[in-house]
């Protein structure tokens, strides 16, 4: 009886609380600023054709570069966790699971490559790229195709932090003509195109090597 | 039609995300986690925000779920050996 009682008032705590929120939504003022015309008026100087992307590489270039220093640094944290031992042979799948993995990993392959290239002018771009490129190494990893990765060796750690590096000098070769990644109206696709192909293979490596160094199969 | 599968998004999320909750066993529950992403994903196409609905997919439901998968094999290994 008690129990029913108390599982009556969450019940109904909940249920305020959901109307609360959907009154406060419905009341929301509108925003004091509205960033879509001035966002739409300079896409053209943008380089892409997408918003999300010009906003995202171009406008507030920024937070992109502290998002993927983000990244990096946790990934730098796992790292100072991870021992030294040496990573044991992953297990070995089904041959039907092997055989599904080989065929699907081209292709996600390919539909990375095409996220990357079609987020200039429609949705896709580098996160989501680098998204399905890791999990294509996780994809690899569960099968048994992959070993889980040990202390990372120079190729690797040069590849974590290739894309960091490239925005930065981006950003600091930028800074000579003018301000902080504000691109010249000409290069700026180009540009663009850069940097998201280093953060591609950078956050591929970085959101598989979350899942790699930590998948172990030596339990304490 | 376009309301009716609206709705039924909808009931679907909210269906899925009290399972995942409620489920008693581990291994359902990341299944149901993983539904719950793909749904998920649907609903940010449906607002018009494909490119959250990739990340979502991407990130949310696939690196996500196979994290998951991978942990609850670990402990189901774990309490095997025991």
């Amino acid at each position: 009886m008690k129990r029913m009682s108390l599982v009556a008032l969450v019940l109904a705590l909940a249920l305020a609380f959901v109307a609360v929120l959907a009154g406060a939504m419905l009341e929301l003022a509108p925003a004091a600023i509205d960033l879509r015309l001035p966002v739409a008026a300079h896409l053209a100087d943008s380089g892409v054709t997408h918003p999300v992307t010009a906003v995202l590489l171009n406008y507030r270039g920024y937070d992109t570069l502290l998002e993927i220093a983000v990244l990096l640094l946790a990934l730098l944290a796992i790292l100072a966790v991870v021992d030294d031992a040496p990573a044991s042979p992953s297990r070995v799948a089904h041959p039907v699971l092997q055989a599904l993995a080989r065929l699907a990993v081209p292709l996600m392959i390919v539909v990375a490559v095409y996220l990357l290239w079609a987020g200039a002018f429609r949705p896709g771009g580098a996160f989501q790229a680098g998204a399905v490129l890791a999990a294509a190494a996780v994809l690899l990893h569960l099968v048994g195709l992959l070993p889980g990765w040990s202390r990372p060796r120079l190729g690797l750690r040069i590849g974590l932090a290739a894309g960091f590096v490239l925005f930065l000098a981006v950003a600091a070769g930028l800074l000579t003509q003018g301000s902080l990644l504000q691109y010249p109206p000409a290069a700026a696709g180009v540009l663009i195109l850069l940097i998201e192909s280093g953060l591609t293979v950078s956050l591929a490596l970085i959101l598989a090597g979350l899942f790699l160094f930590l998948s172990r199969e030596d339990e304490a | 039609m376009t309301f009716a599968f609206d709705l039924l998004l909808a009931l679907s999320l909210l269906w899925s995300a009290w399972r995942t909750l409620a489920t008693p066993r581990l291994d359902r529950a990341i299944v149901l986690f993983i539904v719950f992403g793909l749904l998920m994903s649907l609903a940010w196409a449906r607002l018009a925000a494909p490119d959250i609905g990739l990340a979502e997919a991407a990130i949310g439901a696939g690196l996500t779920g196979a994290l998951l998968l991978d942990a609850y094999g670990v402990l189901r290994r774990r309490r095997v050996d025991r």
